[in-house]
């Protein structure tokens, strides 16, 4: 439809109902059905996180005194603190690998694994197993089995790899395998999904005219899967950065994993300290954003078209 | 097409045919197949690594559910099922897992009824602001709880709400009500049209296209989106933790604060004859979800690899 065309039909449709003027432009009843979603997520989320903001804003007395900077005075503690701010370091360091390794892991994982074989079924659904657990169940089982007395060190023991039980619990370690045990079946489900959305007949394409895997994967299947890694990895990073059960039950929750989610637990639930709670929380939010965003922009440099999938 | 089905089909069973390695030095460039390479080591070794840790975590949490007295061997002196009844006895499973149960129906009623009139709107419609509503309800999927679940729980307690099954109820709906708008506008949007058009010229009213046409197409569909809020209710930690009080306690927030109680915590058997109980009613849930969806279908809808 051409713009002329366009404009001289609101001229004649000046004189219609403005009902109708305003179905034309999509607004009629039928755009009641999203009211109530509308509405839980403004009285549920949006509210609350303003309201979460605003608070920030109005540091306790406590806080003030010892701070001081007047309304910004959480901000200046989340800074100065140096026993906040150094868990922002503590939850990137665990955050970042976690979610790289569970990513690059899978694509090897989900390139083998996308073709049919006897199995498959029963393959996927082992690896669905994790979400079963949650991370709780992970905990207790990986203090157990991997524990100083546990099967793993027992048996590594046995057959004289080392000599000493491995610290594989209760420490940085700990909550790494946490990670990679709920992240990765996450990582390689959505990784697969990606790659069963090529087209097959481009990398066959590419086989005919020559090119071997290397230049297959490199030239045909990264560059189409890229926008689909982009993705996986913000899911999982946000996974890995919220971790916070697993941080104080198999890490070192004073120490090598005092996460930026135990902290402002630590505040709302221990301190009851709601402003400075909600200025952790808002800060993660904050940093989430900054690498969701350099994420998002080293994506918009790639492919962006379709990938000859029907979907 | 087909040489190379047979390969990578024979080789997943874990028995690599000989032709392709006879063949490999007088391979045309684009022939050489994947599976020869050293990734396949890596990805066996990979799997293999993972697997043994998932199945002995799995395990030993069994096993030591079961155990008497496992210290310092390879398994417990005896086995007894006592500690399954004094977790019921002294956790008061019954009223956990009614608590558990209820939260995860109520929060799949209200998200179902709220989010498929939503989701049918956003896959059919075209209105003002549209971006920024789809965006408004990306936001609790892709944030993590715990950054908006402190100023929230911080509302609920002001308002009194604290510690309340109704708490527990509404801080879920946060994240649910969104998810089922995700998982059903892909879902609707495959639906054919047409037929909507169709029984609208026979006269339906947009009540009777809803109830008549789209229902019975959209079951399936919904189904799924409920196993999956279910499955995230069930196991939801962070925004039910923040809230819930000894009364309003789901299951997985009971086992964790078992684990840390003061004093160290519970006996650790108890613990994990909790935790046994928990795993084995998200597994049952999701097998039956399995039977319903595929979860790589969920992200994309794709035709099947043409080697399948």
């Amino acid at each position: 439809m051409t713009s002329p065309a366009l404009g001289s039909s609101t001229a004649t449709r000046s004189t219609a109902s403005l009902r109708h003027r305003l179905a034309e432009r999509g607004i009629d009843t039928s755009l009641l059905m999203l009211v109530p979603a509308l509405v839980f997520a403004l009285a549920l989320f949006i509210y609350p996180f303003t309201y979460g903001i605003g608070l920030t804003l109005q540091p306790s007395a406590a806080t003030q005194e010892k701070w001081g900077g007047g309304a910004f005075s959480n901000y200046v503690a989340f800074f100065k603190d140096s026993f906040v701010s150094d868990s922002v370091w503590l939850t990137m360091r665990l955050a970042l690998p976690a979610a790289l390794f569970n990513v690059l892991a899978s694509i090897p994982m989900a390139f083998k694994l996308r073709h049919r074989f006897r199995g498959k079924k029963l393959l996927t659904t082992l690896l669905v197993l994790p979400i079963t657990l949650g991370t709780v169940l992970t905990a207790q089982g990986l203090l157990i089995f991997a524990g100083r007395q546990g099967w793993l060190n027992r048996f590594l023991i046995q057959i004289g790899v080392i000599d000493q039980p491995l610290a594989l619990v209760n420490n940085y370690l700990g909550v790494m395998f946490s990670l990679v045990i709920s992240g990765f079946p996450f990582a390689f489900l959505l990784i697969s999904s990606y790659l069963s959305g090529i087209d097959p007949s481009i990398e066959a394409a590419a086989k005919t005219m020559g090119a071997d895997w290397k230049q297959r994967f490199r030239r045909i299947i990264l560059p189409l899967l890229a926008p689909g890694l982009a993705t996986t990895f913000i899911l999982t990073f946000v996974l890995a950065f919220s971790v916070f059960p697993s941080a104080r039950l198999v890490g070192d929750a004073m120490g090598s994993t005092r996460v930026m989610a135990l902290m402002a637990y630590r505040a709302f639930g221990e301190q009851i300290d709601y402003p400075m709670a909600s200025t952790i929380a808002v800060m993660m939010g904050v940093i989430e954003l900054v690498v969701i965003t350099a994420v998002l922009l080293w994506r918009s440099f790639l492919y962006k078209g379709s990938t000859g999938g029907k979907g | 097409m087909t040489a190379k089905t047979a390969t990578s089909g024979a080789h997943g069973v874990g028995s690599p045919p000989t032709p392709t390695k006879k063949r490999s030095g007088a391979r045309a460039p684009g022939e050489r197949s994947l599976a020869a390479s050293p990734t396949t080591w890596f990805v066996w070794a990979g799997t293999a690594a993972f697997f043994i840790f998932l199945i002995g975590i799995l395990v030993s949490v069994v096993v030591d559910s079961l155990g008497k007295s496992w210290f310092n061997t390879w398994l417990p002196e005896s086995f007894s099922k006592d500690w399954y009844s004094n977790a019921w006895g002294q956790f008061q499973m019954t009223h956990i897992i009614g608590v558990t149960l209820t939260v995860a129906v109520v929060v799949i009623v209200i998200s179902v009824l709220v989010g498929v009139p939503a989701a049918y709107l956003l896959a059919r419609r075209n209105f003002p602001f549209k971006k920024t509503v789809t965006l408004l309800f990306l936001l609790p999927v892709l944030m993590p709880p715990i950054t908006y679940g402190i100023p929230l729980a911080t509302v609920m307690y002001n308002i009194g709400l604290g510690r309340t099954l109704t708490a527990v109820i509404l801080v879920n709906l946060v994240p649910s009500i969104p998810f089922v708008i995700m998982t059903m506008t892909p879902f609707i949007e495959q639906i054919n049209p047409t037929i909507e058009s169709a029984a609208r010229m026979s006269g339906a009213s947009m009540r009777k296209v809803f109830t008549r046409i789209l229902m019975p197409l959209l079951i399936p569909g919904i189904l799924a989106a409920s196993i999956l809020v279910l499955v995230r209710t069930v196991g939801m930690f962070d925004l039910t933790f923040l809230v819930s009080g000894p009364q309003s306690d789901t299951l997985v927030v009971a086992i964790y604060r078992a684990m840390t109680a003061a004093g160290g915590g519970e006996a650790r058997q108890l613990i994990s004859s909790m935790a046994v109980i928990y795993t084995l009613t998200m597994m049952v849930i999701l097998i039956v979800a399995l039977r319903f969806v595929s979860p790589t279908q969920l992200v994309a809808r794709v035709k099947e690899s043409r080697e399948d």
